[in-house]
């Protein structure tokens, strides 16, 4: 295990978990740090890794932080399979394997000058939290930012200490709402595409990224163009079984892209004539 | 001071309304409060009143027999509450209480009624109106069933 190769992508390289952190019932987030402290962990805002529990398996997981360039990276990972309840079972101190980054990037650069919407559905935040990240790092170059973010229940809702400096210290609009909620609960109810009329942009200039279960972004992208957004300004990242995730093995192809190379962050409109086919 | 007509052209419910369209659903209109936790209506009353929400949040609840309320909808500035002012029953179909202090146009479901029935032209333009708010809920309400959150099967 020691002679994880740094370039091969097809060679794990060993991490530790530094931290763990609950989100909410079935989410958690792993602070994993290098077994070599001088491997860099940089990566681009909506790659993600293969993470590699010994004994177990492999799952594509997206990379959910940190804000700057540093000696760990963060994976908010959904305890539902056997390789993700086994990431879940890992204790301080215990290696898992990791090979990454994979795949394409949000489009931070091409958002410049613009308004931009964040909308994200579940554990989808997770994804675009780099890219919160990215547009708070330069701040001054963006115009208004949304994020929308919905959620089954109050208490699945991740990332939500942090939305009230997302709100203060960054000045964005953030719009919350919860499926169904208790009297406990004082914030919006109904799904997260009825949050789109509540937040203020200039369709003519913005950048939409969504991320979240595939039947949520079909219908917050055709929200978003009833209010004004054309396709190519809108942008998804899509998920698949992902196996070897360079292209090689093409478990991930979707139509003429692979998800693992050609994504997983796709413009809207090259990728809607799949994402709308029935049973495709 | 800011007169109802005002307020009522003003919220995108009545957005570009003819002028005399807005004076007659104007004579049906006063301004109402609901303070946080006040119940704006309750499931079977009767429902003369179609409010038009100008500032806060209401919460559309249903409560299943032996179990707390479930919030299935909120609705906000902006937005309409009732429909069912406009069709027989006349009745409520959920709860609403006010999450926080809300602010609103309540307009008299008879008094609607009545200019309708002497005015189809308004009927029509009122119904077209209240028709896709309510299929922008049914359809939100198809995707709430979907449980697209939910783990996969």
């Amino acid at each position: 295990m020691e002679n994880f190769s740094p370039t091969d992508p097809m060679i794990p390289r060993s991490y530790r978990v530094k931290r763990k952190i609950r989100e909410s019932h079935d989410t958690f987030t792993l602070d994993l740090q290098p077994d070599n402290l001088e491997e860099k962990t940089n990566f681009a805002p909506g790659q993600f890794n293969m993470l590699y529990t010994f004994g177990v398996g492999e799952v594509p997981i997206s990379i959910s932080g940190p804000m700057k360039e540093s000696g760990h990276i963060l994976h908010t990972i959904r305890g539902v399979g056997n390789v993700t309840q086994a990431l879940n079972n890992l204790k301080i101190g215990q290696k898992v394997g990791l090979r990454g980054p994979f795949g394409n990037a949000w489009p931070i650069e091409e958002a410049k000058g613009k308004d931009v919407i964040i909308m994200a559905g579940g554990i989808g935040l997770a994804p675009l939290r780099p890219a919160v990240y990215s547009l708070f790092s330069q701040r001054q170059q963006y115009g208004d930012i949304a994020l929308l973010y919905g959620s089954r229940k109050q208490e699945d809702l991740l990332f939500h200490k942090e939305f009230e400096t997302w709100r203060g210290k960054y000045g964005i609009q953030v719009k919350v709402t919860v499926d169904t909620g208790d009297r406990s609960w004082k914030g919006n109810v109904g799904v997260v595409t009825t949050l789109v009329p509540r937040v203020s942009f200039d369709p003519s200039n913005c950048i939409a990224m969504i991320c979240g279960p595939e039947v949520m972004m079909r219908f917050s992208a055709l929200e978003l163009t009833h209010a004004g957004l054309t396709e190519d300004k809108i942008f998804i990242t899509m998920e698949r079984n992902m196996k070897c995730a360079v292209g090689f093995c093409g478990h991930c192809q979707f139509g003429p892209a692979f998800i693992c190379k050609d994504g997983p962050v796709f413009r809207y409109d090259q990728i809607k004539p799949f994402i709308s086919t029935r049973e495709f | 001071m800011k007169t109802l007509e005002s307020v009522l052209i003003k919220h995108p419910f009545f957005e570009n309304l003819d002028k005399p369209y807005l004076e007659l659903v104007t004579g049906c209109a006063k301004n109402v409060k609901f303070e946080a936790g006040q119940f704006i209506c309750q499931h079977d009353d009767e429902a003369n009143q179609f409010y038009i929400i100008r500032h806060g949040k209401v919460a559309l609840e249903i409560c299943p027999p032996g179990k707390a309320p479930v919030t299935v909808q909120t609705v906000s500035e902006g937005e309409i509450l009732g429909w069912a002012w406009l069709v027989p029953p006349y009745r409520w179909h959920l709860d609403a209480h006010a999450i926080e202090l809300t602010r609103a146009i309540a307009l008299d479901g008879q008094c609607l009624r009545k200019k309708c029935e002497e005015d189809k032209n308004l009927g029509y333009e009122l119904l077209k109106r209240l028709l896709p708010a309510i299929g922008r809920s049914m359809e939100a309400t198809r995707l709430q069933l979907l449980d697209i959150y939910g783990a996969r099967d």
